[in-house]
């Protein structure tokens, strides 16, 4: 039991004494959920809107306004021909521009047809899309309006309400939150546990533990206990980050949140251990971790492709990522705050990979040099 | 009599299609220093591994104070201290902490085997809070000594210990080696400089994976069986040329600043090789008659073994 602790120790000061081990470990969770939180943002907020019509036109003045109002949207200016909006956007002085036709008010009350027509920059379709659907939201309730003023009363309508239950403000650190903390919690327990079982291999420290009466499976664990601390540190800096920074809420049981992770980090760390079993080198763990964990989770988790719309050969291929299954039960446990029973699916999946992986991992490190 | 310490049978090893080693046998006795001399290449290393129960042999026996290298691997790693080529302790952690790391892996402490070290570790002591990545390579040397030695195996394993060393350390290192065999322990040594030869009380030469001859250095020199030559010219490559066209000569090698030439004093002496090199023009050559060294029979043997 001493050799245990003294290699834990060990581990400890390995991870201590290098700088760029801390960078990765302790810096990076930080970082990328303050980046993901701020600059990779899928919102719009304060979308400018130029507009070609006739002022003195009554009717154009109180879509106008309404437009104005609206808390994502803001007028910029007037302009004299529609041909001005290219410049506009050429200028980068508007992201979007609406177009009233002429006699607009007239058209509107005598025929109940006018023509508005909506200019979006599709240089940037996301944005474009979304600026010109909060633009539609405004002329349709204009349109009900205007229905209720001519008529005096209220004509048989459906406007469909919109609601995003879990995240009313369609918020995108919903989404990405439980994907940074997948991605974190891989990166750190799989691609640090191979490179520095991997960087004994490459020192030759590794042959010194082997022909000690140390058994291997000790050295295994000793190498895993600090980078399942460290992890457990990661999850508590990401949940406190993502409550207080970002305002996502934690719905569920905070309790089977953190046993979800648990085994999740088992899982990685047993995907660690394969790695180091089959690389030779750290630069082989790195890359075989980059492409193989890291690449494969940022896409199949949902942060910046929804899962459902890939091709079905992609989505059993992203049923073998056990980030996949971990980032359901985040959003499913943290947003949603669903129970137990909602995830026991997803649960046992990851605990099967967990133990699956777990097995041959440790059965697969050899006792030996090759 | 005295027990042998290790005993390796016919051990074979192949990665792929290059054979490493084939058909190594050995007996070292208890107590002595043994010295597997070769070249890089020759297969030392991947002795030791095999040895130190790192590896598995292809074919062949072998056992380590009366364990098996392949069934008691687990007993085997209690008792042997192995120092492999590389520098391979922590390069991070201080000397005291890779100290204290190793004896506590082979379930013991520095305090309890103190003595066992104290020659050794009292000279790198004053440092003991440096990092080993900057220690200086001899210093580095001892402390990978004193973490092979820190649980008083019975057979301590160096693997081309003096490789990359400086002169003085390396005279040193060899000196600190006859102190820890007067203790008790068994030391097999690997080197590829054949000067050191002199200081193992057994040899075994190997080359290209096979012993080409053991016994003691003077059992090894004695069995030379020609007669040798040194002889300095001021040409020394077309007299190398030259001396190896010459009859009676059966070998020559460029030998430091000297030609070593082996000659069969039946056929051939000093002032017949001379008069030869004069003859076909080197009239300013030096010849001394001299004793052959391990390095000589390892040439020969190998030599030898390729015809």
């Amino acid at each position: 039991m001493k050799e245990f602790a003294a290699s834990v120790v060990k581990e400890f000061r390995h991870i201590f004494r290098d700088k760029r081990t801390i960078l990765i470990a302790m810096v990076m969770p930080v970082v990328q959920i303050i980046l993901f939180g701020f600059a990779v943002s899928t919102e719009v907020n304060d979308a400018r809107i130029a507009f070609c019509g006739d002022l003195s036109d009554s009717e154009v003045r109180k879509t106008v306004d309404r437009i104005d109002r609206n808390r994502y949207l803001r007028i910029v200016g007037r302009l004299d021909k529609p041909s001005d909006i290219e410049e506009m956007f050429r200028t980068n002085k508007a992201d979007a521009a609406v177009c009233f036709a002429n006699d607009y008010g007239k058209d509107l009350i005598s025929s109940g047809k006018a023509g508005i027509r909506i200019i979006c920059d599709g240089s940037d379709p996301n944005t474009a899309q979304m600026i010109a659907s909060y633009l539609k939201g405004v002329i349709s309730s204009e349109q009900s309006d205007i229905g209720i003023m001519i008529s005096g009363e209220r004509k048989v309508s459906m406007t469909p309400v919109v609601q995003l239950m879990y995240n009313p403000a369609m918020k995108s650190s919903y989404n990405f939150v439980p994907g940074v903390m997948g991605l974190i919690l891989m990166l750190i327990c799989s691609m640090m546990t191979a490179v520095s079982i991997v960087r004994e291999k490459e020192t030759g420290t590794l042959e010194l533990l082997l022909v000690s009466p140390v058994k291997p499976l000790w050295i295994i664990i000793s190498k895993m206990i600090p980078y399942l601390l460290l992890s457990a540190v990661n999850f508590a800096s990401i949940l406190l980050l993502s409550h207080f920074v970002m305002e996502v809420p934690v719905n569920g049981s905070l309790f089977l949140l953190s046993a979800a992770a648990l085994v999740f980090v088992v899982t990685s760390l047993a995907l660690g251990l394969l790695i180091s079993v089959i690389s030779s080198s750290q630069r082989t763990a790195l890359l075989i971790c980059g492409m193989g964990l890291t690449m494969p989770t940022m896409i199949f988790s949902g942060i910046i492709f929804p899962c459902e719309s890939m091709p079905e050969i992609l989505q059993w291929f992203s049923d073998i990522i056990p980030a996949k299954w971990f980032i359901i039960i985040v959003k499913k446990v943290m947003i949603q705050g669903d129970g137990m029973v909602s995830v026991l699916k997803e649960l046992s999946i990851l605990a099967g990979m967990a133990i699956l992986l777990l097995t041959v991992s440790i059965k697969s490190f050899r006792t030996r040099l090759q | 009599m005295t027990m042998n310490a290790i005993e390796i049978n016919g051990i074979a090893k192949s990665y792929g299609n290059v054979r490493a080693l084939e058909g190594i046998s050995l007996t070292v006795r208890e107590g002595e220093i043994f010295g597997l001399i070769g070249p890089d290449g020759a297969g030392k290393t991947t002795l030791f591994r095999i040895m130190t129960t790192l590896m598995l042999p292809d074919s062949g026996s072998g056992s380590v104070c009366g364990l098996d290298i392949v069934k008691d691997f687990a007993g085997l790693r209690r008792i042997i201290g192995y120092m492999p080529g590389k520098f391979s302790l922590y390069q991070d952690l201080s000397v005291k902490e890779n100290l204290d790391y190793f004896a506590t892996l082979f379930g013991t402490t520095v305090r309890e085997n103190y003595e066992n070290i104290r020659e050794i570790y009292s000279q790198i002591e004053p440092f003991a809070n440096r990092r080993a990545g900057k220690l200086s390579g001899g210093m580095k040397q001892k402390l990978a000594l004193c973490c092979a030695l820190v649980h008083r195996p019975s057979v301590l394993f160096l693997d081309e210990p003096t490789t990359g060393v400086d002169a003085v350390s390396r005279k040193d290192f060899w000196n600190m080696l006859s102190r820890i065999k007067a203790s008790g322990v068994t030391v097999f040594v690997s080197t590829p400089y054949m000067d050191e030869a002199a200081q193992c009380d057994r040899l075994a030469l190997i080359r290209d994976g096979a012993v080409i001859g053991t016994g003691t250095p003077g059992e090894i020199v004695s069995r030379f069986p020609f007669r040798l030559l040194t002889v300095n010219g001021s040409r020394m490559y077309p007299l190398l040329k030259e001396l190896r066209k010459a009859e009676g000569v059966i070998s020559c090698f460029a030998f430091g600043d000297s030609h070593h030439v082996a000659y069969d004093p039946a056929v051939t002496g000093k002032d017949r090789i001379l008069e030869a090199l004069a003859d076909a023009g080197f009239k300013d050559c030096a010849a001394a008659e001299t004793s052959p060294s391990v390095e000589d029979c390892f040439m020969w043997l190998s030599g030898r073994k390729g015809n």
